[in-house]
């Protein structure tokens, strides 16, 4: 992290969003776009507290492909029990012990939860060291908080190492 | 004749959408509680949304010169936002201590589902 460009893959997001947002990509655009991805993260390092650090692109994609294929998933699970006869659902809340201990890696998890099937990320608590979760039909609580674990909580860790 | 082709595409996926979008909406309605209800627009109106907007894409690029890619942002921005207004959402409900899930029957009894 030099002086000029403290966070590249940030500086890089906003490169994109600006392309994305101009919709275009005529030279004017990717210089004005280029001038201010590296005028902003100057500007706006002081509000990141601790920095997140990128660990493997590669685990990201495939922790993205993971991720919308289980929103379809979600939508069709949630469209089932929302059409269903809603006296069946069993709702419940259930703690989830985070082993993610930076707050940017956390926050990344507790918004996968709330897109994917039938969770919603409630409260972490003070101390990071729990995320509460909303669950609209809990089958097996350990089931679940493994599925979780395992499906995306240790691929964040690979992507998030610190 | 491909334009059909992509218009029969578009029509499918706005379909696709719209019929998620409803459903999300459903979901708002008949859900008994606070907590249930919050399940509808941070899922069922992602597809829906996506849905769309993938719709979008493939009209401006089929019509217009060069492909469109600025509805992503929509996206972007929506799969950023949904989450975090349901957490506050929640939190909030959490510290008035709204009707837990021990309710939820009695509230579907007394007019839930009309």
């Amino acid at each position: 992290m030099n002086r000029w460009l403290p966070q590249p893959m940030f500086s890089l997001f906003l490169w994109l969003v600006w392309l994305l947002l101009a919709n275009s990509l005529e030279p004017g655009h990717i210089v004005l776009g280029a001038f201010l991805a590296l005028a902003l993260p100057l500007f706006t390092v002081r509000f990141w507290p601790d920095q997140p650090c990128m660990g493997r692109p590669r685990t990201l994609m495939a922790y993205l492909a993971v991720f919308l294929w289980d929103i379809v998933i979600a939508n069709l699970t949630v469209a089932r029990l929302i059409l269903g006869p809603v006296r069946r659902l069993r709702p419940a809340f259930i703690t989830l012990p985070l082993d993610l201990k930076n707050d940017f890696a956390i926050t990344v998890l507790a918004h996968s939860l709330s897109l994917t099937p039938g969770t919603v990320s409630s409260k972490v608590s003070e101390d990071r060291r729990t995320l509460l979760i909303h669950v609209l039909d809990l089958d097996d609580e350990d089931q679940l908080i493994q599925r979780i674990k395992k499906r995306y909580e240790t691929p964040l860790k690979e992507i998030f190492p610190c | 004749m491909p334009d059909a082709l992509i218009e029969i595409f578009i029509s499918i996926f706005l379909l696709i959408g719209g019929a998620f979008a409803l459903i999300g909406s459903i979901g708002l309605a008949r859900l008994p509680d606070l907590f249930t209800r919050l399940h509808g627009p941070t899922k069922a109106t992602t597809l829906g949304v996506g849905g769309i907007l993938i719709a979008s894409v493939l009209h401006f690029s089929s019509r217009a010169e060069g492909l469109s890619l600025h509805e992503l942002l929509v996206t972007l921005f929506l799969f950023a936002t949904a989450p975090v207004s349901a957490y506050l959402i929640a939190c909030a409900a959490l510290h008035l201590r709204t009707p837990a899930p021990e309710d939820h029957r009695r509230l579907d009894r007394t007019g839930g589902e009309e």
